[in-house]
């Protein structure tokens, strides 16, 4: 067992539990990176009103955050709290994010260039903050100010000390003002662009918050800021050093570091525990499978393959092979990340054509092609014995299925559900199958972000190729699990298995 | 699972975890020093002293250059490394010897220390060093301080107006 499968089973446990509380879609531990984008609107809104009040200059500044905080409580002051709690609660959405995605081991192969986009973006996040902790030019401001300014002589960038800016009465305004520019401006700029390339891997990406979670954490920071407002320490003052400071902990964790190493040291730390995590995709490596590949003579161009891709690697252009057809597709191997789901939404994936010869597709895995799937599929089904024959089909991402199967019950895995062409269900229907229990990762939770949300569109019809409402649906059960949700499974497998035994005995009486 | 109970584990998790952010956005309170200590930091910028004087070129050596580098003076760039020592009632708090900046040491030194003492009464006494060639101190003080607690003391220094000053 290797380190990350105790981290795991206790994730998705505590997914678990707040799929109790919230539902798969409220879900906030699915929702991080969009509840993250969330906090950072609050931040943005509060701060536009925070500053119509603000004074950018070194004597103004902290006069000003006082008549935001008490004479204008009501509003400005909440505001500003807002602002604190909002940027607080994103560092906290950002680090489960970064946990939740190492835990479940999402974080190497095809996805390592999100996850080493990611780690940088979350030091942007707290240097915006540390800017603007500078601006309240409060006693934390000034401990603030002078040692970000120690870490930045150690560097060999100036050559002059920027340390001695804040002793005696070295500062000007004009330097504050760079400061407040940085924080209003630059450093936003920056983080805009890096969340921009996190997520330049993926295509249809949502950043905005399930509104049921949106308006409850609205609601809880609302609540916080009024029950316990942001409030400043004392002015900044050269002359004096404050023993004790309320740090925020979840952007000034790096200072007390000076208190026990030096800044060269300091650096260190930071820039190897950053250089570390940013390494972790490749320590181990894990390959990616061969990508998609495009067969054009069954390519009729209708895009539903590069409109489902999860992971932008899909595109369109018009037709090379002078077909009659106005586009085709072609396959960025780069950006494939193997999922199959692809397959699934070629209706020439259909296992009900080409019934003696060779299934081939338009667009289809080399290490798994549909045709391989439908001959498995064919030997799995004259291997079932007994009277209520069923199969499984899984993806190999949530549960080991096939500790499950019995003579009368087996099992086809898939690289994802995705994968799966509708119309599969109901080719094992049509030879001789009598119940097809459909599964997948928890729903909310595709390892390959849409491979659920597709199979779940293409039953209901909303989404091409559909599962055809001819078939059996009493026939078909759809169920997901994860790794930890073996018991409810089997016993849902086996609810099924009397369900078909039932309607089989049912027709049966009807036939007679 | 009943509604009322599901809306009530969600405030339940809202609260936990706006709990947590308030909790961390102010504590646990950081002490950066006692309650009986004070701090003295010692920061100044100074171009010492050059290592080595101009001197004038021989007849032969500047034969020996191209015609248009043929200037009768070499003044060597490089400046002396300065060296301090710092002494609260007689026992040294901090010294260093401190190189000058740049490719070529040409620069001035910067020198920024904070120390960290029980507040109190000291006699301070400071002393450097800016020029290689000379044996002794170039420039000395001391001064008799009363640091409060939490006080900052700047000990900073100023060539021109005849050295080292507290504020």
């Amino acid at each position: 067992m290797n380190i990350i499968n105790p981290l795991k089973y206790a994730y998705l446990a505590m997914e678990a539990w707040f799929n109790l509380a919230f539902g798969s879609e409220w879900n906030p531990l699915y929702n991080m990176g969009r509840l993250a984008f969330f906090f950072f609107w609050i931040v943005f809104i509060s701060g536009l009103y925070l500053f119509i009040f603000f004074d950018t200059s070194l004597t103004g500044a902290y006069a000003s955050v006082e008549y935001i905080t008490h004479e204008q409580w009501y509003i400005a002051g909440i505001m500003r709290s807002l602002h604190r709690y909002a940027s607080d609660a994103a560092v906290v959405t950002i680090i489960l994010h970064m946990f939740r995605e190492f835990a479940l081991g999402r974080y190497r192969g095809f996805r390592w260039f999100s996850w080493v986009t990611g780690v940088p973006a979350l030091w942007l996040v707290i240097t915006l903050g540390i800017t603007g902790y500078w601006l309240v030019w409060d006693e934390l401001a000034i401990y603030v100010a002078m040692l970000s300014s120690q870490l930045i002589d150690a560097l060999p960038l100036i050559s002059g000390s920027m340390s001695r800016n804040f002793v005696g009465e070295q500062l000007s305004d004009r330097f504050f003002s760079l400061m407040a520019f940085l924080h209003f401006s630059g450093q936003p700029l920056f983080l805009i662009f890096a969340l921009w390339l996190h997520v330049k891997r993926l295509s249809l990406v949502k950043v905005t918050a399930p509104r049921g979670l949106a308006i409850g954490s609205f609601i809880g920071l609302l609540v916080l800021s009024i029950i316990s407002p942001a409030v400043s320490h004392g002015p900044a003052d050269a002359s004096q050093v404050t023993a004790a400071l309320e740090l925020d902990w979840f952007y000034l964790n790096v200072y007390p570091l000076l208190g026990y190493f030096t800044a060269g040291q300091t650096w260190l730390i930071t820039l190897g525990t950053t250089l570390f995590l940013m390494a972790l995709p490749w320590l181990p490596a894990k390959k990616t499978g061969p990508a998609a590949v495009v067969h054009l003579e069954q390519c009729n161009g209708c895009e539903q393959c590069a409109e489902d891709c999860p992971y932008d690697a899909i595109t369109v252009q018009a037709r090379t092979d002078g077909a009659k057809f106005e586009h085709e597709v072609t396959v960025n191997a780069d950006m494939c990340a193997a999922c199959g789901i692809c397959v699934g939404s070629c209706p020439a994936s259909n296992p009900f054509r080409q019934k003696n010869e060779q299934l081939v597709t338009g667009i289809d895995m080399p290490q798994m092609p549909i045709n391989e799937i439908r001959n498995t599929l064919d030997k799995t089904i004259a291997d079932l014995k007994g009277n209520n024959k069923i199969i499984v089909l899984g993806c190999d991402n949530s549960l080991d299925y096939s500790q499950f199967e019995t003579d009368s019950i087996k099992v086809v895995g898939l690289f994802c559900i995705g994968m799966m062409p509708a119309t599969l269900v109901e080719y094992a229907l049509a030879n001789g199958v009598d119940g097809v229990f459909v599964t997948g990762c928890r729903t909310g939770d595709c390892y390959f972000r849409y491979g659920n949300i597709w199979m779940d569109k293409r039953f209901a019809g909303t989404r091409q190729p559909v599962l055809r409402r001819r078939a059996k649906r009493s026939r078909i059960k759809v169920s997901r699990a994860a790794i930890t949700d073996g018991t409810r499974f089997q016993k849902e497998l086996i609810a099924f298995q009397s369900h078909i035994e039932k309607l089989n005995g049912d027709e049966e009486l009807a036939h007679e | 699972m009943n509604k009322v109970l599901r809306y009530g584990l969600q405030a339940f998790n809202y609260a936990l975890f706006m709990a947590v952010v308030w909790y961390f956005s102010t504590s646990p309170t950081y002490h950066q020093l006692e309650d009986d200590q004070a701090v003295i930091t010692l920061s100044f910028t100074h171009a010492t002293k050059l290592s080595e004087e101009c001197r004038r070129l021989t007849q032969e050596e500047l034969l020996k250059l191209p015609l248009n580098m043929r200037a009768p003076m070499d003044c060597p760039r490089e400046r002396s490394p300065l060296t301090f020592e710092l002494y609260l009632d007689d026992k040294i708090l901090t010294s260093s010897v401190v190189e000058p900046l740049g490719f070529h040491r040409d620069q001035g030194v910067n020198l920024f220390q904070r120390m960290v003492v029980k507040a109190g009464e000291y006699s301070l006494r400071i002393w450097l060093n800016d020029d290689i060639n000379v044996d002794k101190p170039t420039y000395q003080y001391e001064q008799k301080i009363t640091l409060k607690p939490e006080q900052q003391l700047l000990i900073d220094f100023d060539a021109a107006t005849g050295g080292f000053f507290t504020k």
